[in-house]
């Protein structure tokens, strides 16, 4: 690709003359940039006989010194001397500001010719698909491993988007949700225990109920039916519009472009959303205790933390994040696995979605055994 | 194209390839060299695998016998680096443009440019007002892909392709669904991309006045044979080729098609 391409500001008799030399490419100009605001102000020419052959960034760069230098010297232009016809052409071309002006028209036809043959051996399909989970699994393992090692590589701005969507947006619904299923927990806690005599226990039943279980368990099957389904579903649209093999072939990781950020966004929100139901179904709790029981909310919410502890609240907590996890690498891996046409998008969202909760309380149950044994 | 004597190897060789999916086989003993500099056409009708080839090229399907080399170094075998230095050669145009629809056309053409190259801030921006430029989108930067045509898709695909000023650009339909006018507008501008960048094109293409216009040599790809049934000029095709199929092929669209 040639050696380093050089400027150099030298006299030629009067006139300050900027010398370019050496092949300008992609490759060999991004030093140069940082040379252009010294040599602009005092250039009067610019001469490329030394430059062989440029490509568009070569040429970008030229251009860049010419209107510098011009800007900077009250309109005083720098005129480009000594250019091959390569150069001189490629010049032209990047000067030059409206080359074609193209009518717009229609969408460009997809031909359809996607009736795949029918293939037995579901069970070949199904081996096939367990080796491509274990594979994806390994990526996004991978993956998750270089974005904690090194930061920068993440899209955060993606991440953010993501962020508010899941989370932020979520607060609504949750909030909603978890109020009623305090409320609903509660009213059930003092028919019930009030037929045994125990009703007063009730607070204590309602804030376990929902900071161990229920609380993270409806957080996370409503952001598997929010997020879940958008993920698969914009992943699946990126597919069939061919954008996962354009970033396939610019040799851009799918996982880091398209998961991470995802996964990354539920991890963050998960643990907030988790917080915020805990104290949402509390709070439905409270309404009938305090309406039905006789109780001051003070009495209330006393009995409710009596039998809650730090260890306790963290169950909650960690069960969240399982959770976040799984939706977001099982959403996206159905994303990714989507299959041809507007379809294919529909039942990925779906799939998401289901295996979404299938996960969850898989990694509930999972989850409690083992709580309850530390 | 660079001074002095271009090196040996052509842009992109193709040896003994068999794609297949599932077992069926689409293509196989497809064999040919794509010459630095050349604008190579791959035709043929619909569904016999054009596309299913292209995507062999570029490695996005990987040949289930034969390999695909790009600029003498095997893309079939390659893995991390080695992969990325091929990939980093070529451009694609996607039928569809394939632009991330989240982010604007100027974001597009940016990607490239930010992920692999050094480049401060401000260079970005004027390659990216170059590349939009050429293709004559700079009014439309800083929409999103939802926001543009069809045709306007195309060519803002075309300008993220050449972000990286790639030395071989594979297009596959570039003109499928533009009107005469734009398919020839589009013609012309990659005409001049090849006379400026040097740059080797593999286009897929239906449109025949395209092929006489831009072509150096073409393929031609037959679903029943599943294999390559003619290669070379393409009048040198409609006029000589011994083939029957080949000649109906030409000659059957040439007259209605000659002429916007
Ligand atoms: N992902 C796939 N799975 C199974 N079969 C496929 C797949 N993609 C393409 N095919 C089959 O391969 C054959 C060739 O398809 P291809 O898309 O390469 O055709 P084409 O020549 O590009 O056609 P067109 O001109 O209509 O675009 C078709 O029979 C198609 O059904
Ligand atoms: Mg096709």
């Amino acid at each position: 690709m040639g050696g380093a391409a050089t400027i150099r500001l030298e006299r030629d008799g009067p006139r300050a003359v900027a010398r370019v030399a050496g092949e300008l490419t992609l490759a060999t100009t991004p030093p140069l940039w940082r040379e252009v605001r010294g040599v602009a102000a005092a250039c009067e020419e610019i001469d490329v006989r030394g430059v062989p052959r440029c490509d568009s960034a070569g040429a970008a760069l030229l251009v860049h010194l010419r209107r510098e230098s011009a800007a900077r010297n009250g309109g005083r232009d720098a005129p480009i001397t000594g250019a091959v016809a390569q150069v001189a052409s490629m010049l032209a071309i990047v000067e030059d500001a409206d080359v074609h002006p193209i009518s717009p028209v229609a969408p460009p036809h997809e031909p359809d010719d996607g009736v795949f043959e029918r293939v037995g051996g579901a069970a070949m399909r199904l081996a096939e698909a367990a080796r491509g989970g274990l594979g994806y699994v390994g990526d996004v393992t991978a993956s998750l491993a270089q974005a904690l090692a090194s930061p920068r590589t993440v899209r955060w701005k993606d991440a953010f988007l993501y962020m508010t969507r899941a989370g932020a947006d979520a607060l609504p619904i949750v909030a909603l949700i978890n109020v009623l299923m305090g409320i609903i927990l509660a009213f059930q806690g003092v028919s019930l225990l009030g037929k045994l005599g125990f009703e007063s226990y009730t607070p204590e039943a309602v804030s376990v109920s929902v900071v161990l279980e229920l609380g993270p368990l409806m957080t996370a099957i409503l952001v598997a039916g929010r997020s879940g389904s958008a993920f698969a579903a914009e992943i699946g649209t990126m597919t069939v519009n061919e954008e996962v093999d354009a970033l396939r072939t610019m040799g851009l990781d799918r996982t880091r472009f398209l998961v991470v950020p995802k996964l990354l966004a539920l991890l963050a929100m998960m643990p907030l959303l988790v917080v915020f139901a805990d104290a949402c179904g509390l709070l439905g709790g409270l309404l009938i205790g305090v309406t039905a029981l006789d109780m001051t909310i003070a009495q209330y919410m006393a009995k409710s933390f009596e039998q809650l502890d730090l260890w306790g609240a963290s169950q909650g907590l960690i069960k969240g994040e399982a959770y976040a996890l799984s939706i977001a690498a099982v959403s996206c891996w159905r994303g990714l696995r989507t299959g041809n046409g507007a379809q294919g998008v529909g039942l990925s969202a779906t799939s998401a979605v289901v295996s979404s909760i299938f996960l969850i309380i898989v990694c509930d149950a999972v989850l409690t055994v083992v709580f309850h044994y530390v | 194209m660079s001074d002095g004597p271009p090196p040996p190897e052509p842009a992109v060789r193709v040896t003994g390839l068999r794609a297949a999916f599932d077992g069926r086989t689409i293509l196989e003993n497809v064999s040919f060299d794509v010459r630095r500099g050349e604008v190579f056409v791959i035709l043929g009708g619909s569904g016999c695998g054009k596309s299913t080839l292209l995507k062999h090229m570029i490695g996005l399907l990987h040949p289930a016998e034969g390999r695909v080399e790009i600029e003498g170094r095997d893309l079939t075998a390659a893995r991390g680096a080695g992969r990325q230095s091929i990939l980093s050669r070529f451009g694609v145009l996607y039928q569809s443009g394939a632009l991330f629809s989240s982010l604007t056309v100027a974001q597009n053409v940016a990607l490239p440019l930010e992920e692999f190259t050094s480049l401060p801030k401000e260079a970005i921006r004027s390659l990216v007002r170059i590349k939009l430029e050429l293709v004559g989108l700079l009014h439309a930067a800083d929409r999103f892909p939802s926001e543009i045509s069809g045709g306007m898709k195309k060519r803002a695909g075309v300008a993220r392709a050449l972000a990286l000023d790639p030395s071989i650009l594979f297009l596959d339909e570039p003109s499928a669904g533009l009107d005469p006018i734009t398919s020839a507008e589009l013609d012309h501008l990659i005409l001049s991309l090849r006379r400026v960048l040097g740059a080797t094109l593999v286009i897929v293409t239906h449109e025949l006045q395209s092929i006489y216009a831009v072509a150096d040599r073409c393929i031609m790809l037959d679903r029943a044979r599943r294999t390559i049934v003619a290669e070379g000029r393409p009048a040198d095709l409609r006029d000589g080729s011994s083939d029957p199929w080949v000649r109906a092929f030409f000659r059957r669209e040439v007259p209605e098609e000659a002429k916007p």
